[in-house]
């Protein structure tokens, strides 16, 4: 059992920090003693909510219903149609709980890992965006060690008025959230700077100018992202000590 | 290790499980005819949780407002995903409630990343003493059942785990607040979790 186990008591209550939390969302996929407990702890929790019952307003119940009439059901999963190959897909085995992220970053990667061998072929490209922010002769970086979420640079070219951030190894966003990017202003507003993919290695130039920014910020957001943070960043970048 | 078929609890005097007469419906029916667009069939499932949803939100969030949009959330979040929800994964009442936990926790900690860190650590840290709207909670065996289970947990478990579920904080900061190593506020949240399943029979 490792380390990570002793975290199915803490996630089934919803007490993990984001980070923590998308980490333990990649051990589960990989361990099923951990889903096994996890599923029965999150009922043991909901039992806990019998002792606190209080009937809502009467009100609730209208508002509820008549939010219901205008929203459809989601399609439901299902299977594919054909293996097309035949490694991933075990409905009868699906794991209970498991964030589908992980599985959609797989696909991705697996996506990303195909497309990429057909560029080679025809003559140089000219630099892209992120190229010649990174090959930049006056680029200066910063470096975050985010421990077992991974690593991230961030980039920033004055003269190019663009930064980029690389990522390796970075866990993919909890489910039902996005990482977003912010710009630091000098009067320390946070401005969105564009959200990232779910890839745990990946390079993104960051939306907006970049040459006035102090820090770049990455905070867990809402999927699709929000105007302004939510929650304290998790990385956040000091561009005044860049080298 | 067991299967989560066997996770089955059976909520208070909601009637999941046999059907009791012939009208009453299981939880998990009432969820599957939602997802096929039965709203009155979610209404129903409504009135079988709702006030175990909504005490949940309101302890967690504690304003009343607040408690009231995040269920509503997490019906209508409920409503969209019924077509997913898989009675071999676990029961209704839970799947719901973990749906209500989830939405209760992000709104308190959204709504303190707005504030001051400092000042949101001085609010009351003692969850025994918000226990007490018991007084409206509904005095079925079932919450008697898990009343009684939670008195024989240890009180630092205890603790650690109304901390976590019902103050909404991380094991982080339980740690902080009750002054010990994150290894120990882990250890004390999971066995006082384990300690309830095992008396509350949610395991095979």
């Amino acid at each position: 059992m490792s380390d990570m186990h002793q975290l199915t008591g803490a996630y089934a209550l919803d007490a993990l920090d984001e980070l923590e939390r998308a980490r333990f969302e990649q051990h589960l996929a990989e361990c099923e003693d951990c889903r096994a407990e996890v599923a029965e702890l999150r009922e043991t929790a909901a039992l806990l909510a019998d002792t606190v019952a209080t009937p809502p307003p009467a009100s609730l119940r209208d508002s509820v219903l008549a939010g219901i009439s205008q929203v459809r059901p989601l399609a439901p999963e299902v299977p594919p149609a054909t293996p097309a190959t035949a490694t991933t897909v075990q409905p009868a085995t699906r794991r209970p709980w498991v964030p589908l992220l992980v599985a959609a970053a797989l696909a991705l990667i697996v996506g990303v890992g195909a497309a990429v061998t057909q560029p080679w072929a025809d003559d140089v490209p000219p630099p892209t965006a992120a190229e010649r922010v990174l090959r930049a002769p006056d680029a200066e970086e910063v470096f975050l060690d985010l421990g077992d979420a991974g690593r991230a640079t961030v980039v920033r070219s004055k003269a190019e008025n663009r930064a980029v951030i690389v990522t390796e190894d970075m866990v993919s966003a909890p489910e039902g959230k996005d990482y977003e990017l912010w710009f630091q202003t000098p009067d320390e507003a946070m401005v969105p700077a564009g959200l990232m993919k779910d890839d745990p290695d990946q390079t993104v130039v960051l939306d907006g100018p970049a040459a006035e920014a102090i820090a770049v910020g990455i905070t867990v957001e809402p999927d699709g992202g929000s105007r302004e943070p939510t929650t304290p960043p998790i990385a956040l970048f000091d561009l005044t000590e860049a080298t | 290790m067991t299967d989560v078929d066997h996770v089955r609890p059976v909520p208070d005097g909601a009637p999941e499980g046999v059907p009791s007469g012939g009208t009453a419906s299981t939880l998990s029916d009432l969820l599957h005819r939602a997802g096929l667009g039965d709203e009155q069939a979610f209404a129903e499932f409504y009135d079988a949780t709702s006030a175990r949803a909504y005490g949940l939100a309101l302890r967690v969030v504690r304003n009343p407002a607040h408690a009231e949009e995040v269920t509503q959330e997490a019906y209508l979040d409920a409503w969209r995903s019924s077509t997913r929800y898989d009675p071999r994964r676990g029961s209704a009442a839970g799947w719901l409630l973990t749906i209500v936990h989830r939405k209760a926790v992000d709104r308190i900690r959204s709504v303190e990343a707005a504030i001051a860190r400092d000042e949101t650590w001085n609010r009351e840290t003692d969850p025994v003493e918000q226990d007490q709207t018991s007084e409206a909670a509904h005095a079925s065996l079932e919450a008697a059942r898990v009343r009684g289970a939670v008195a024989t947990l240890t009180d630092v478990q205890r603790q650690a785990v109304e901390l976590t579920y019902f103050g909404g904080y991380t094991h982080t900061e339980v740690a902080t607040l009750l002054d010990v190593p994150l290894g120990t506020a882990k250890t004390r949240i999971r066995d006082g979790l384990i300690r309830l399943r095992d008396l509350m029979g949610v395991s095979s």
